[in-house]
């Protein structure tokens, strides 16, 4: 009897484990198979080095270089603002703060991740876009950079939990042993902690920026949407995941815009993968090394 | 035979020193000197307060949160709650920690980072002074064939001689040990002990220990602490001979702690 409900349950875990890699596949094969139709009508250069994203012309042309790009802008422009104050916040809350404070922020760091991606898309286009707009006199507030601000706060979460545990996790001993030696707070936290815990703050940059490149309402709502070759951060720009949301409504199922957009979801699909992928990589490495 | 005459002018002086940590009384009004040049090892049950005595004299105590104190601690007649850089004053006491913790760099470079924080910064210079420590914690001769390795590739034993090499290399006047074995076998033992020993030329050494036989292996005088409070000190081979305390009596036959 006993024999019997540790096989049930063992036979019950195994099933959830396998469940969330069987969906990840499906998801993949599906992608594929609504996606790669349109390289029956547009070769692979064409879809990811053209120029011009014109699906409901004649004849269509789907060049995602543009939207590539502008997903590039905004990731890069958010990591740019939350890598450094990811990581300074983390530091801080770890290793700086007294213990009340550090409390309240990392509660308060952890409730941005509560607020939805509409209501800071709501809040980015309200009031962020027209302060982005007088502050740099452009035309118009919806640029890439208002994207990248509220992306970066909305990785923020991810970087500063993870980061935070990474340090914390750093035996106190080493801390210990180079205040010991003569060494000021900064020093050891600059050349004793920082280095421990680098495998675990690489893993949160990297899973702060996934986030980043994967997030789509907030993005939508504050870039401004335009399909162009962005020069400068303070253009508007549309985003890969912006494409996806804003055209799949209007699109003929099976038409190769259909195909389009599901193209562009395989290629979002692989750079998230290989930004967790990689991130999983360093967190390991990171783990064999040390003792 | 030098039974606390006074005109001995202690390297390290307490006077009545006590330490809170937030409503916690850990330390209770100790009063003792540590001479210069000897080994005084301090023994004592857990929160005993011997730790917490000792890192008093580097000022690691201000690591911890709520922390208060009272009472004096002098280093040769200076106020070492008044040092003015903090930094100064552990250039001056080393210490080495209870579980080696070598960082996360080569052997060479773990030696060699107290004198670059200090602004040691030519090779020539670092590299003396990195084998004179190596020599100096007896592990010069295990690793001089490879400084260039992680400090974590060396064995227990050879991580923690590391460590009082690290120590050694700011040129301290005073070294404490924090438990310095307590994760050690009986071999790497004997090799630290041994380091120990030589360095009572140069300098002044307090040791915290679990193991009493290291105290009264290594020590030429044994304080025994309980409960936050002083209770013997006096030269070594009396305390474990003949104690003049029952409390210290009775922890040294086991009866407690």
């Amino acid at each position: 009897m006993n024999r019997w409900s540790e096989r049930m349950i063992e036979a019950a875990i195994r099933f959830s484990g396998f469940v969330s890699i069987a969906f990840v596949v499906m998801i993949f094969l599906f992608l594929l198979t609504e996606g790669h139709a349109l390289f029956r009508v547009t070769g692979l250069t064409d879809f990811l080095l053209g120029r011009n994203w014109h699906p409901i012309s004649t004849p269509p042309q789907f060049g995602i270089l543009p939207l590539l790009l502008g997903s590039l802008a905004v990731t890069a422009g958010a990591s740019m603002m939350a890598v450094p104050l990811g990581i300074g916040t983390a530091v801080f809350i770890a290793e700086v703060a007294p213990k009340r404070l550090a409390g309240i922020l990392k509660v308060g760091v952890e409730l941005i991740a509560a607020i939805p991606s509409v209501v800071i898309g709501f809040v980015g286009m309200v009031l962020v876009a027209p302060v982005v707009r007088e502050f740099f006199s452009l035309p118009v507030g919806l640029t890439a950079f208002t994207g990248s601000l509220m992306l970066a706060l909305m990785s923020m979460p991810t970087m500063v939990s993870i980061a935070e545990d990474a340090i914390h996790a750093v035996p106190r001993q080493y801390k210990e042993a180079a205040l010991a030696m003569g060494a000021t707070r900064w020093q050891a936290i600059y050349r004793v902690i920082l280095p421990a815990a680098r495998p675990g703050i690489l893993a949160a940059v990297m899973l702060g920026i996934g986030r980043v490149v994967g997030e789509t309402m907030a993005v939508m709502m504050c870039t401004g949407g335009a399909v162009a070759i962005p020069s400068t951060l303070l253009q508007p720009v549309r985003t890969m995941t912006a494409t996806i949301a804003a055209e799949m409504g209007e699109t003929v199922r099976g038409s190769p815009h259909y195909n389009a957009l599901f193209a562009i979801g395989i290629v979002l699909f692989l750079i998230t993968l290989i930004i967790n992928v990689t991130a999983d990589l360093v967190i390991h490495r990171g783990r064999r090394d040390s003792p | 035979m030098v039974a606390a005459q006074p005109d001995i002018r202690p390297k390290i002086r307490s006077e009545e020193w006590s330490v809170w940590y937030g409503e916690r009384q850990v330390l209770r009004s100790v009063t003792l000197g540590v001479r210069a040049n000897e080994i005084l090892s301090i023994i004592g049950p857990a929160n005993s307060g011997k730790t917490t005595f000792l890192r008093s004299l580097n000022r690691l105590i201000d690591v911890a949160r709520g922390v208060r104190t009272s009472g004096r601690l002098y280093l040769d007649e200076e106020d070492i709650r008044e040092a003015r850089e903090v930094e100064a004053l552990r250039k001056r006491v080393g210490m080495v920690l209870a579980l080696p913790a070598p960082l996360n760099l080569s052997v060479f470079e773990n030696v060699a980072y107290g004198p670059r924080r200090h602004h040691i910064g030519e090779r020539a210079r670092l590299e003396e002074i990195v084998e004179k420590s190596l020599r100096a914690a007896y592990l010069w001769d295990e690793v001089k064939d490879r400084l260039h390795v992680s400090g974590f590739a060396l064995s227990g034993g050879q991580q923690q001689r590391l460590c009082i090499a690290r120590t050694l290399a700011v040129e301290p006047e005073v070294i404490l040990f924090d438990e310095p074995c307590s994760g050690l076998d009986p071999i790497s033992t004997a090799r630290v002990e041994e380091a120990m020993i030589g360095l009572k030329k140069k300098y002044t050494q307090v040791l915290v220990t679990n193991n009493n036989m290291q105290a009264a292996r290594v020590g030429d005088r044994t304080a025994f602490f309980l409960m936050g409070e002083l209770i013997e000190l006096g030269e070594t081979r009396a305390i474990f001979t003949a104690p003049k305390n029952q409390k210290t009596e009775g922890y040294l036959s086991g009866r407690f702690g």
